[in-house]
């Protein structure tokens, strides 16, 4: 298939056809990653920059690896450290960017919408890699493609998601794509992490964990960042814990089948229980990992089939 | 020297009707009918009182290449506007009498007439009072610290008791500050789907209930540069069946677009304060019909083309109106929500009243400040053709209704469309 977009900014723009397209790709190239194979021709000769205006270890590996195992030259920009403290606005870099003539630009930054105004300058595709607290559209893509194969299906299904919802982009990203596939969507967080508005999303919105998770399919935690945790939004690490944080007797609620998920990294002891995220029965976590590398080689290949017509 | 506007659609604010007829002008000064030695054909054509923009942002000092005295005069002549009332949130502010000299020096440069408010408070810090008495012998029409709230309840008190003593007029930018410090966007769906730093639009309210105890306390006359939500206008509305004496005025941006128009991060749509919902600018337009909201004012705020090709919770707020704020406030006309004679009361003859200026009328002896447009005229707006230096207006490509087609300063025109762009 063509794909109709030149860039991956957001679940938004994408219609559920697309979805299905993107998440079969990644299914195959899961399938033949779990057969043994790690090499790939698709992306040789192309150029793949990756630019990380906000640290991570995790998503600028997991974006590293795709291209590698695709076989496109990789990059690797820590943009901390680079002009942009020297005062060199966020257009001039991908400019000076552009002009090195990359194929493809991956990019996280700390700003709502940084990724969207970039991908405007630039002249090859951009793929979102988190911006703000607006989409994360391959994290939403991997939890699909770990619900699909676990659950069978993507529709149909009573997913919660819970916890920090206000400042998530992986909260955002998977209420797009889970709604736009028809499921029943719960949010469920102590008020101050609800955004405004939310129950105008046609969601459901729950404030205890108790009627937030009954007869759940999918239950999604929320990292709580450390720097929420006191005073501000909640009123300590324990109360958290105790009040939102999962745990198999909370998790009883949920449907005897269901899975576990979580975005990393984990607080265990704050939103999830050590043993709980450990447990290979309900945890998926490994496993959205794993999709992880293979949703974001998918939507490489796709954004990048236009130059290789014929 | 005699001149008459033949056969015009005269809007006069005061006694709020509009007329077919005559308008004689003798020596800058509109007079009663007579002889007249030059005629200007209206043919139709609206004529009204020039605009009295309150609330005008000039670079000067400070940042003159995003606007100057000179390009703002042409903007402002261009959009009918004759008499622009200038804020003091220069760099740096325009908070003493030595400030105030020299930018009067300064809008000499500009066509229109112009006016200068002064700072509140020393440098717009919320701390120590600036010399208001100094300020307003010089000629400053009021005191504002623009959109720096002061947050000091106890500071405000005092500035307000002292402004009292010399019947100044001060204004005041209704918001609670802790609630919208890093907000970019009011919160509510659409915000928060966008992921972007809100704040809620109660905030508007409690930094008004603030302000109006204060003023009750003081008894200074006192206006609200911007309200701009239906819980705020709420609290407005008993301030002034209460009998405070309080006046309040909203920027053409607020009744115009919502905060839906920022779309996909359109930084020319940010704001100060953030777009509303559609029920909040529908009850801000209500407010200006009914009168509860006294003054439309375009709030111009040039700013460069870097300050907003960032992202938009970094990019600059605010937006150039001086010249749009004519054609924009028309679709509240042509929307049916507004007479002409009601929408020229909140643009012309309120805020000359308010702040103690001459014009806002047709009456005899009145200055003849005038603007002839065509209500009607459609174009599309493009900002590159904007006489301002900075192009920053959420109109550009906008489908608009309603041109000036010449201003008059005191008899003296100052704007003449050319035919071609009529």
């Amino acid at each position: 298939m063509t794909f109709r977009h030149r860039h991956l900014l957001g679940i938004a723009p994408l219609a559920p056809p697309e979805i299905v397209a993107l998440l079969d790709l990644a299914q195959d190239y899961a399938d033949a990653m779990r057969g043994g194979r790690k090499h790939w021709d698709a992306l040789h000769g192309l150029t793949q920059i990756n630019m990380f205006f906000e640290n991570s270890t995790r998503t600028q590996a997991s974006f590293e690896i795709a291209g590698k195992r695709l076989g496109a030259d990789v990059m690797n920009m820590a943009m901390q450290a680079s002009s942009v403290s020297k005062g060199e606005t966020l257009i001039d870099t991908a400019l000076t960017l552009n002009a090195m003539r990359p194929d493809l630009l991956v990019v996280r930054h700390p700003a709502s919408g940084a990724v969207d105004l970039l991908a405007q300058k630039v002249d090859c595709a951009v793929l979102n890699a988190g911006d703000g607290r607006h989409e994360h559209p391959t994290q939403a893509l991997l939890d699909a493609l770990t619900i699909r194969r676990k659950k069978g299906r993507l529709h149909r299904l009573t997913v919660a998601i819970c916890g920090d919802i206000a400042h998530s982009r992986v909260a955002r990203s998977n209420l797009h794509l889970l709604g736009k596939m028809e499921n029943r969507l719960r949010l469920v967080g102590p008020p101050t992490l609800i955004p405004a508005g939310a129950a105008e999303w046609g969601v459901e919105v729950c404030h205890d964990m108790e009627s937030g998770l009954r007869d759940a399919d999918v239950v999604m935690m929320l990292r709580l960042q450390r720097e929420r945790m006191d005073g501000a939004f909640v009123p300590s690490e324990r109360e958290y814990y105790h009040r939102y944080g999962l745990d198999a007797a909370k998790l009883s609620g949920a449907k005897a089948d269901a899975i576990v998920m979580h975005p990393g990294p984990m607080n265990r002891g704050v939103e999830i229980d050590g043993t709980l995220a450990d447990d290979i029965n309900r945890s998926v976590i490994q496993e959205q990992v794993e999709m992880g590398v293979a949703v974001r080689m998918a939507a490489m290949d796709l954004l990048t089939r236009h130059l290789r017509a014929g | 020297m005699a001149t008459l506007f033949t056969d015009a659609r005269l809007i006069d604010p005061v006694a709020g009707v509009e007329r077919r007829g005559d308008l004689r002008v003798v020596d800058g000064a509109i007079a009663s009918p007579g002889p007249a030695a030059q005629v200007v054909e209206c043919r139709g054509r609206c004529l009204a009182p020039g605009i009295v923009d309150w609330g005008v942002k000039i670079g000067e000092p400070g940042e003159r290449h995003k606007e100057s005295y000179r390009t703002a005069g042409l903007a402002a002549a261009a959009g009918g506007v004759t008499t622009m009332v200038c804020r003091p949130d220069t760099a740096p502010a325009l908070d003493g009498p030595e400030a105030l000299a020299h930018a009067t020096a300064l809008s000499a440069a500009a066509r229109v007439r112009v006016h200068h408010m002064a700072a509140l408070t020393q440098a717009r810090g919320g701390r120590q009072m600036t010399e208001m008495g100094f300020l307003a012998a010089r000629g400053a029409v009021a005191f504002t610290d623009a959109d720096a709230v002061v947050r000091d309840a106890r500071v405000l008190l005092r500035c307000l008791s002292y402004a009292r003593s010399l019947g100044a007029l001060v204004v005041g930018h209704p918001q609670e500050p802790t609630l919208s410090a890093g907000a970019c966007a009011t919160a509510g769906k659409f915000a928060s789907l966008r992921g972007l730093p809100a704040v809620p639009a109660i905030a508007e309210r409690m930094g008004l209930e603030r302000d109006l105890a204060l003023v009750e306390q003081a008894g200074a006359r006192w206006h609200a540069d911007q309200v701009t939500t239906a819980t705020a206008l709420d609290a407005l509305r008993r301030a002034k069946a209460g009998g405070l004496p309080v006046t309040a005025g909203v920027s053409i941006h607020h009744l115009t677009l919502n905060a839906l128009d920022v779309a996909d991060f359109r930084t020319f749509f940010k704001l100060t304060p953030p777009l509303r919902d559609e029920d909040d600018r529908l009850a801000a337009v209500d407010a200006v019909a009914d009168g509860t909201i006294d003054v439309i004012g375009s709030f111009h705020t040039p700013q460069d083309e870097e300050s907003k090709r960032l992202p938009f919770q970094d990019a600059a707020p605010g937006a150039v109106g001086l010249e749009t704020m004519l054609p924009a406030a028309m679709r509240l006309v042509h929307a049916g929500h507004l007479d002409l004679p009601s929408l020229w009361r909140a643009l012309s003859l309120n805020p000359a009243r308010i702040l103690g200026l001459p014009g806002g009328t047709l009456e005899p002896g009145a200055p003849a400040d005038l603007v002839l447009f065509d209500p009607d005229a459609p174009f599309v707006l493009d900002r590159w053709a904007l006489r301002s230096k900075a192009k920053n207006t959420p109109f550009d490509g906008a489908r608009l209704q309603g041109r000036v087609l010449a201003t008059w300063v005191g008899g003296e025109r100052v704007f003449e469309r050319e035919r071609a762009h009529a």
